[in-house]
């Protein structure tokens, strides 16, 4: 069981440029064929003033942290006992490519099931963009399974 | 893209879904580049053997991504107001996955008219991979 001392701690704050390249190639790895996602013209003719960040790119983005192990290192876990349980996205406004986006997470939850063989960890993140507008509110359960008994 | 209309709008309503090909080690990999998840878990079969998997395994966010598509492809993204998932089960390389969805509830929240859509994913053997849902709003 993780420390539940660690519920409410924030973590460290950053702030990150959309860039279209990185949406392109993304369009790519999903197979999103729209042109909306992929082509400048497209998105303007759709009424977006640039490429817009397709609804899950935000969890992308929130990995591009400074530290993006920080949840990790605090509460002292293995990457390959990592599962992810849930995540969710709440949306207040698009975001585009050229946005300057904000990112606040914070440690909401931390609580085990099974009789501590799985521990779970929830992170809410707040996403603004540069003019200080709410854009999305992430929501991410972490799912750690806990390591094997020596000997077992 | 032209809003479907609300009052047009029945409960147990579809939207379109989609399948994809077989998950590859090719789409982990072009996947882990351009999210950015770089944990070894999805790529790397010698790390994920000593972490006690039998192979690498997809992102759950790749299906999150693909099960979006059919979210944006009915409605404009810019309606989308909620969208939530819960990763049910691992997608393995090689499967099938069919991304579906259906209207679940129609309501009026915030001045807007907004449809509650559960979502799923699941493999060819009809397993549930992802669970899900997701409010559009109408207008």
């Amino acid at each position: 069981m993780f420390d539940t001392q660690h519920i409410g701690r924030a973590l460290t704050p950053f702030s990150i440029e959309v860039e279209a390249g990185r949406l392109r190639f993304f369009a790519k790895a999903t197979g999103q064929a729209d042109p909306v996602y992929i082509d400048e013209s497209a998105a303007r003719n759709a009424g977006h003033p640039a490429l817009p960040v397709p609804p899950t790119f935000f969890f992308c983005l929130e990995m591009e942290s400074p530290k993006p192990a920080e949840v990790r290192e605090l509460l002292g876990f293995d990457i390959g006992r990592v599962l992810h349980g849930e995540q969710g996205f709440s949306y207040h406004r698009m975001a585009y490519a050229g946005d300057r986006l904000n990112f606040a997470g914070r440690i909401v939850d931390i609580y085990e099931k099974k009789g501590g063989a799985l521990n779970f960890v929830v992170v809410e993140t707040a996403v603004t963009n540069q003019h200080g507008q709410p854009v999305a509110d992430l929501r991410k359960i972490t799912v750690v399974r806990a390591a094997p008994t020596p000997g077992a | 893209m032209t809003l479907p209309r609300f009052e047009e709008i029945t409960i147990g309503q579809q939207i379109p879904p989609l399948t994809t090909g077989p998950v590859s080690r090719l789409a982990l990999a072009l996947y882990a580049g351009a999210s950015g998840d770089h944990n070894p878990i999805h790529v790397d079969i010698d790390f994920a053997r000593k972490a006690g998997m039998p192979d690498v395994f997809a992102h759950g966010m790749l299906s999150m991504a693909y099960l979006a598509r059919i979210l944006t492809g009915w409605v404009p993204q810019s309606a989308l107001r909620s969208y939530l998932v819960r990763f049910a089960a691992i997608t393995h390389v090689g499967d099938v996955i069919t991304c579906s969805g259906r209207v679940v509830e129609k309501f009026v929240q915030d001045g807007e008219q907004r449809l509650r859509l559960q979502l799923e994913t699941v493999n060819q053997d009809g397993e549930t991979k992802l669970s899900g849902e997701a409010v559009v709003a109408l207008q």
